[in-house]
């Protein structure tokens, strides 16, 4: 026979204080559990979504990332018509560019961060069909113009529309603002690559990674084969996902590894929150539990009632923690992506599934904070308990 | 002291109680240091930046070269004491995420700015006797279990091909916060191997100016004289330099502190409750010392006595794990520069406990003060 | 002798005019009125009464634990209705012993250190305190269980030390709050015998409150609280009455 739920209900409301305590215990401990994995899961989103599983990358063979590569003209010439490159009303999909960072100062503390300059060519809208035009107008080819992604105006001072920027020994006008729909893109700078090779100082025809839209996802293979056997050219080739997966490896591995210690830490505290709290209860209800027990309830229900309470406080606790970080969800900060030395705006992401984690973890911590007391509870002898001793 | 065992043998009343209270204190106090771990690893640099070196930088981009034809007129500047260069290099040991630092080094000018590396002078002509020579920090070499005479092979990553070198020497940081990870070479070797069109080219310069007060008006004389010219330079101190980085790494400090306080918080709270529990059970007994003669100023101290050596047991004992932790290694496998407890944040952490010691207890202690004898004995 | 007329003279205890009055729910009620006391050394006087009657104010107040709305209370010459929080928490370190009918003992000390308790606030040194601890104990009959923890000892063991602390600093008198209530007739007996031993062979002073007749009849006078006032009940000859 089970104990009545109503009693653990009544009695956490009488001991209300210390029940809070928990509850406050385990709710800031589910916080910043959720709010560090949602800052890796943002960036990591970030990145992945800056790349579409029907694009490809192309770099120099051996290259780490865009910045240690080089493609040349003629090189790029030659993938065009290799099979599996879509094509348009202006030709094959392929955009080559060419990527630097340059100083800006960031609105929030008037110090610089460097942010990702990116020379395109007129196809790259093409190319990358998640990004759009939101203000203005693309740049004009051979024009010192710039477009910037949209959380690159909000990130730094100087970009808005029409202002004039200096850098890299000359002097550019933003024409417009694009929307890249929250991948790393909304981060940079857009220009003509030709223009930046050429104030730069870099040699006209090298460019550092092609991007190459396909005519679906299967034909990468197609044309990664036809690229890798051709003698002319020594090049990688990847899925544009895959590559920006790679590109915020260290980074979320960093967030996750000291956020994960950080949770794990305040886990334990909390548990040992939880524990003292219970067991505390358990002492002060020692009569009660007595009584229920003299009234014919067996110890297993006494265990089952203890933890039911003891879940239910963490459930509470869990769920507070989990409102109390939503607010964050969309809120973007600003990190500097170790691999390619940029500052890269991103935003707090909350999924369901991990409000879900956070409250498992709280059942978790309310488990194993109510379980051991709650056999404590069903082991005193009811006579001296009884006597209130 | 004579009342030392009354209040021992209150702590000890309920030690699952004891227990769980001091480790709640360990744990938030562990949590403390690591915290105090991860602030260091990311700004130590800062404050141990040479107070009179000089970063000097392409002002377009950290990534673009400079002529090391600035290195003649740089020196010659007045204030100017020193100037040495050195180039990023970026290679890869065996894989992608064995990440440590590569520099291509002068090897005439190198060793007298950055005293506070430490070699022995043999080991030092050794490596400038060979082209092919490199010395490694203490740090990376322990990672990968290097010894003086290896062979390290690097991957180059945008330069082409396998760079092979002699380990000819290991350096040793002459503080806690200096970066034990780099890997010097020679730029000799570096300048030789290069295609043409990046030849004469180095990364960046490091000066040392004669006074550091003197710092801002060199800084700004270097790059007067290169405005306008195609290799515009930036100039910094070391310390600003350092600082303009960990401000991109985003608003750490900021995430610290109030991950920081809402742990400190939750403890606080907790422990309170925990020691307002403990005190209402011994209603009685503190009436009874009372009604002995025991003053109500006594009972207020030996109430918070026992929640200060709880929080200083707990505390301590959270920052020595904190501590062990930091012994284990970096956990993220060298992409922390420096991973270690400095001693200012282990007293820090302790001051911090005994207040929360104090703050916790401070209630039920009053209460026990003010506990009057006849309310408490009345028979229900 | 033991007075309630106040009319007694150099009398160790004193109390003339005694008022008490609290207020509970917005009631004033008048516990104690103009109460008279007189008790010489060596006197064991039990005080009983109905529930509510104010036996246990009474002996608050004479214990110092307590300030009287009027009236004074004099024991040994000092006067101690208008002294200081301070001073009285003094003054009862060194002239009152108490016994209380539960919570008397420290759990998680032993009898030894229990007792020990009210020697601590003394300048005693550790040598000197061990001997007046184990001379206490061994009036009581417990130099076997020194270092014996209170769970470890019976009710009737536990309320022994309890009176071995009583008595450890040679107080002016003793204060009984009901030392029996707790306990089986037996252990009561046990507790009763040693009280008379430590009045009639150590001419101690004990006031007692009992609500139970048989332990009442072991002390020399016993007297009634009824209505705010002492009334006589029993052998000696102040004269009873003068109830108001």
């Amino acid at each position: 026979m089970a104990i009545p739920v109503v009693y653990n209900l009544r009695s956490v409301r009488q001991r209300w204080t210390s029940a809070v305590v928990a509850v406050l215990g385990i709710a800031g401990t589910v916080g910043v559990f959720v709010a560090m994995l949602s800052l890796a899961h943002g960036f990591k989103a970030t990145l992945v979504s800056s790349g579409s599983p029907d694009n490809a990358m192309v770099r120099r063979a051996g290259s780490t990332s865009e910045m240690d590569s080089s493609v040349s003209l003629d090189q790029i010439k030659i993938l065009e018509d290799a099979p599996g490159v879509a094509r348009g009303a202006n030709g094959p999909l392929v955009t080559a560019e060419t990527v630097v960072i340059a100083p800006f100062p960031l609105r929030s503390t008037g110090t610089d961060a460097n942010v990702q300059i990116r020379g395109v060519s007129e196809k790259s809208l093409e190319v990358r069909r998640q990004v759009k035009m939101v203000q203005g107008r693309f740049f004009h080819p051979g024009v010192a113009e710039l477009i910037v992604g949209h959380n690159a105006v909000n990130t730094y001072s100087g970009l808005t529309m029409g202002s004039r920027v200096n850098f890299g020994g000359g002097t550019w006008t933003v024409v417009g603002v694009f929307d890249a729909g929250g991948s790393a893109f909304d981060s940079e700078v857009w220009c003509d690559a030709r223009v930046l090779n050429q104030i730069y100082h870099r040699p006209e025809n090298i460019f550092q990674s092609v991007t190459v839209h396909l005519t679906s996802a299967d034909a990468l293979k197609e044309f990664k084969d036809a690229l890798v056997s051709n003698p002319q050219l020594t090049v990688d080739v990847s899925r544009e996902v895959e590559y920006y997966d790679k590109q915020s490896r260290t980074l979320t591995t960093l967030i996750t590894t000291l956020g994960g210690i950080v949770a794990a830490i305040m886990g334990i505290g909390a548990i040992f929150g939880a524990l003292n709290t219970m067991y505390s209860a358990v002492a002060e209800r020692s009569r009660e539990i007595a009584t229920l027990r003299a009234l014919g309830f067996g110890s297993g229900s006494v265990v089952f009632s203890f933890t039911i309470e003891a879940l239910v406080i963490s459930f509470i606790g869990g769920a507070l923690g989990c409102i109390a970080v939503l607010p964050l969800n969309g809120l973007t900060t600003g990190a500097m992506n170790w691999q390619t030395f940029s500052h890269l705006a991103f935003a707090f992401k909350i999924t369901p599934p991990l409000l879900l984690g956070g409250i498992i973890f709280a059942l978790v911590m309310g488990v194993l904070g109510g379980i051991f007391p709650a056999i404590r509870a069903a082991r005193q002898p009811v006579a001296p308990a009884l006597r209130g001793l | 002291m004579k009342f030392g065992g009354l209040m021992f043998a209150n702590l000890f009343r309920k030690k699952l109680r004891l227990t769980l209270t001091i480790g709640s204190f360990a744990v938030a106090l562990m949590l403390f240091g690591f915290l105090a771990v991860v602030k260091t690893a990311f700004s130590g640099g800062v404050e141990i930046a040479g107070a009179d070196r000089l970063v000097v930088i392409n002002r377009v981009s950290i990534i673009q070269p400079l002529p090391l034809s600035y290195m003649d007129k740089i020196s010659r500047m007045p204030g100017v004491k020193g100037i040495t260069h050195a180039n990023w290099f970026g290679g890869v040991y065996q894989d992608e995420r064995n990440f440590f630092p590569q520099f291509a080094v002068d090897v005439s000018t190198w060793r007298q700015m950055y005293p506070e590396f430490k070699l022995s002078d043999e080991e030092w002509n050794n490596f400038v006797k060979d082209r092919q020579g490199a010395i490694a920090g203490a740090a990376t070499a322990k990672r990968f279990g290097w010894k003086v005479g290896d062979r390290i092979p690097i991957k180059g990553t945008f330069l082409p091909g396998v760079w092979e070198f002699n380990l000819d020497g290991i350096y040793h940081g002459s503080r806690q916060a200096d970066d034990e990870s780099q890997f010097w070479f020679q730029w000799d070797l570096f300048e030789e191997k290069v295609p043409d069109r990046l030849k004469g080219n180095i990364g960046w310069y490091t000066v040392r100016v004669d006074n550091p007060d003197d710092s801002l008006r060199v800084a700004r004389t270097i790059d007067a004289e290169f405005a306008n010219s195609p290799y515009e330079t930036h100039t910094d101190t070391e310390k600003a330099f350092a600082a303009g980085w960990v401000k991109q790494f985003g608003n750490i400090e900021f995430l610290i502190l109030t991950i920081g306080a809402v742990v400190f918080f939750t403890l606080l709270l907790v422990t309170g409750n925990t020691m307002a529990i403990a005190v209402r059970e011994r209603t009685g007994e503190l009436a009874v010392l009372k009604a002995i003669g025991y003053s109500d100023r006594f009972v207020l101290f030996l109430v918070l006595l026992e929640s200060l050596v709880i929080a200083l047991i707990g505390g301590g004992f959270g920052l020595l794990c904190a501590k062990g932790l930091t012994l284990l290694g970096d956990p993220t496998h060298g992409m922390l520069p420096v991973f270690y407890l400095p001693t200012k944040a282990m007293l820090t952490g302790l001051i911090a406990a005994l207040l929360v010691g104090i703050a916790s207890g401070i209630l039920p202690a009053v209460g026990a003060m003010r506990l009057r004898v006849v309310n408490a004995l009345r028979r229900v | 002798m033991v007075r309630v007329d106040g009319a007694g003279t150099s009398s160790l205890i004193r109390v003339r005019g005694l008022d008490k009055k609290y207020y509970r729910g917005g009631e004033e009620i008048h516990v104690l009125q103009e109460l008279n006391l007189d008790v010489d050394e060596g006197d064991f006087v039990a005080f009983m009464g109905p529930s509510g009657s104010g036996k246990t104010t009474l002996l608050n107040l004479l214990g110092g634990l307590d300030v009287p709305s009027a009236g004074s209370i004099t024991v040994a010459g000092d006067e101690i209705t208008h002294m200081s929080r301070g001073t009285l928490t003094e003054w009862r370190a060194r002239h009152v012993g108490f016994i209380f009918q539960m919570y008397n003992l420290i759990p998680v000390l032993t009898a030894y250190q229990n007792v020990e308790l009210p020697l601590l606030l003394t300048k005693l040194s550790r040598a000197e305190r061990r001997k007046h601890v184990e001379t206490a104990l061994g009036v009581v009959g417990l130099a076997d269980r020194m270092h014996h923890f209170p769970r470890q000892l019976s009710g009737g063991q536990e309320q022994r030390v309890t009176i071995a602390r009583a008595i450890v600093s040679d107080p002016t008198f003793l204060l009984c709050d009901e030392p029996t209530g707790d306990l089986d007739r037996k252990s009561a007996d046990e507790i009763m015998g040693l009280l008379l031993t430590l009045v009639k062979q150590y001419k101690k002073t004990v006031l007692m409150v009992t609500h139970d007749p048989v332990v009442a009849e072991r002390a020399d006078v016993t007297l009634h609280l009824d209505k705010g006032v002492l009334v006589e009940a029993g052998k000696l000859e102040a004269f009873s009455g003068g109830a108001r």
